[in-house]
């Protein structure tokens, strides 16, 4: 009787196995085959001159994206500065002081922005600042803040809720208040999750395109002032590979390779630290 | 009725005739709409160590969170009566609970030092985080001091620099004592202080707990009674009544609970006949 039930039971059993093993296999297939061609090309055009040099025009050879990597060095910076005190803030806001219905509006108003397609923020970035100030170093770090702030405010939210609360109990028995409390003993507890946070928010921002084209534009000089058009590695490796000029994709491919990396290894130490934080 | 009857007898058995330091009076604690204690009346003397005993769930900790305003800390928790402490009900309307709790500070059942500081840092915490600006020198001397207290001093010396987590479970708990110590308070309430513990450093801190009644008052929840008989000058004794919520059925010298208890439910529960 029991093995009648028993045979369709297991047969369903290796089934759900085989569809799960399959959607995991293909997951990886994926990510290896993509990264693995990106590797492969980029590595065949990257070289020293490629970090170093500036860029040249199309029909010649050689050239780098120098002006691009730094671009993307400030516009990363800028809007760290920007997300960064008002991520952290938000997931300070949500995991200690927020009521619990106002923490779920705020919490899913984050997880919309977080949601919003990055070319939306870029229109949205256009509307707001570019269409009265034109096109700036500035209103991109703005339009790449909007991206970031949702990532740090979740990540910081979390790792503040892990801190125990005998921790926190501890503080208030010792007659400390409770913002001091926060700020001495549930951050530092915190840190490496938030620390974590940022730099996956890094990671997202670095190689979005699309709030770009809206706002930093694009440019062939080197850095201008905060108030000009900015170039980025991730625009430039947009306009690139559409040219039909050979020099320039593969310098599109030395390019992406770049970002990949700089993705990838931010991913990866991002790993380790919250494995030692564990630790 | 009974108990009622029994707290106010109670009330007039203290070791001495000097005044309690704390006043317990009618005190109900609630979390949300269900009460989980009811109507506590009891006096604590100054300078001695008073155990709550009874059988998990009776409303000890929570009792005695209410008696430096930790028991608010809990979501929609609140407290109704008067507990007089220096002759200010800490419930009054505009007392500072951080206030009191500088007073009256707590040891928890789990060893909690603060991970991310040194023990030095731990012990001199509530001064140092509570200040705009400390004089690092006076740390040293004040961490010292509470370490000796604490009887810890020799075992840290040397690893003052070290994380607060790196020690030993009951030289972590005496951590914590020290930290509590370092605030200056008049009362150090323990809940089940030593429960985490080995017996050797269960002992230890025993030990340290009546070493500490020359300066200090001690409030400490068990549910060891062997422990209370060793610990303690004062028991009371609670249990769980009918809708659940914490009553206090006998208070008095450990001596006269432990040898001639006046409530039969007392006499069950130290003779173990209990349930
Ligand atoms: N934070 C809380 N929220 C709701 N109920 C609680 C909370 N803490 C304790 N209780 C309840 O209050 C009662 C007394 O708990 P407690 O004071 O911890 O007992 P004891 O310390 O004697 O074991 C129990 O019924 C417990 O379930
Ligand atoms: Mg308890």
């Amino acid at each position: 009787m029991a093995g009648r039930a028993l045979l369709p039971r297991k047969i369903i059993n290796y089934f759900m196995l085989g569809v799960c093993a399959l959607g995991a296999g293909i997951a990886i297939i994926v990510v290896c085959l993509m990264l693995g061609y990106i590797l492969a090309k980029g590595l065949s055009f990257i070289s020293l001159d490629f970090i170093i040099s500036e860029s040249v025009p199309a029909g010649y050879e050689g050239g780098g994206m120098r002006n691009e990597i730094i671009g993307t060095l400030i516009l990363v910076v800028l809007g760290s500065l920007i997300a960064v005190p008002l991520g952290m803030l938000t997931g300070i806001f949500l995991s200690e002081f927020g009521s619990p219905k106002v923490a779920a509006t705020v919490r899913f108003a984050a997880d919309v922005l977080a949601g919003v397609p990055s070319i939306v923020v870029g229109v949205f970035a256009y509307i707001v600042i570019v269409s009265q100030y034109g096109y700036s170093a500035f209103s991109a770090g703005a339009a790449l803040s909007i991206i970031m702030i949702p990532v740090v405010a979740r990540t910081t939210e979390e790792s503040m809720r892990l801190v125990p609360g005998s921790l926190r109990e501890a503080a208030l028995a010792l007659g400390i208040t409770r913002w001091r409390s926060v700020i001495f003993v549930a951050i530092p507890g915190a840190l490496t999750g938030i620390v974590s946070g940022i730099m996956l928010g890094v990671a997202r921002i670095a190689g979005e395109t699309a709030p770009l084209l809206f706002t930093a534009l694009g440019n062939n000089f080197s850095f201008e002032g905060l108030a000009r058009p900015i170039s980025a590695l991730p625009l430039q490796i947009y306009n690139y590979a559409l040219s039909s000029d050979k020099n320039w994709q593969e310098q599109a491919w030395a390019g992406a390779f770049l970002l990949v990396m700089i993705v990838l290894l931010i991913s990866l130490a991002v790993r380790w630290m919250s494995r030692k934080g564990r630790a | 009725m009974d108990t009622i009857i029994n707290a106010e007898i109670n009330s007039t058995m203290l070791l001495d005739d000097s005044m309690p330091i704390l006043q317990v009076e009618n005190v109900s604690a609630y979390y949300g709409a269900f009460r989980a204690v009811k109507d506590v009346n009891m006096n604590i003397p100054a300078k001695a160590v008073t155990a709550i005993i009874g059988p998990s769930g009776c409303g000890k900790s929570t009792l005695l969170r209410c008696f430096n305003r930790m028991h608010e800390v809990a979501h929609a928790a609140r407290v109704e009566g008067k507990i007089m402490f220096d002759g200010n009900n800490i419930y009054s309307i505009g007392t500072d609970p951080v206030r009191i709790r500088c007073h009256i500070g707590m040891v928890f059942q789990k060893p909690n030092p603060f991970p991310t500081m040194s023990v030095l840092d731990n012990v001199v915490a509530g001064r140092r985080l509570s200040s705009l600006w400390t004089k690092r020198s006076e740390m040293e001397e004040l961490a010292e001091k509470c370490l000796r207290q604490a009887a810890l001093w020799d075992e840290v010396k040397d690893k003052l620099k070290q994380s607060g987590a790196s020690l030993s479970g009951g030289q972590q708990q005496r951590l914590c004592i020290a930290r509590a110590l370092a605030v200056q308070p008049e009362i150090i309430l323990m809940d089940e202080p030593c429960s985490a513990l080995d017996p050797i450093a269960t002992i230890k801190i025993e030990d340290l707990m009546r070493t500490l009644t020359e300066e200090y008052t001690i409030v400490v929840v068990t549910h060891n009674m062997q422990q209370a008989g060793r610990v303690s000058d004062m028991t009371a004794f609670m249990l769980m009544s009918d809708d659940r919520a914490g009553e206090l059925i006998e208070y008095g010298t450990t001596q006269q609970v432990f040898t001639n208890p006046r409530d039969k439910r007392t006499e069950d529960y130290i003779t173990g006949r209990f349930g």
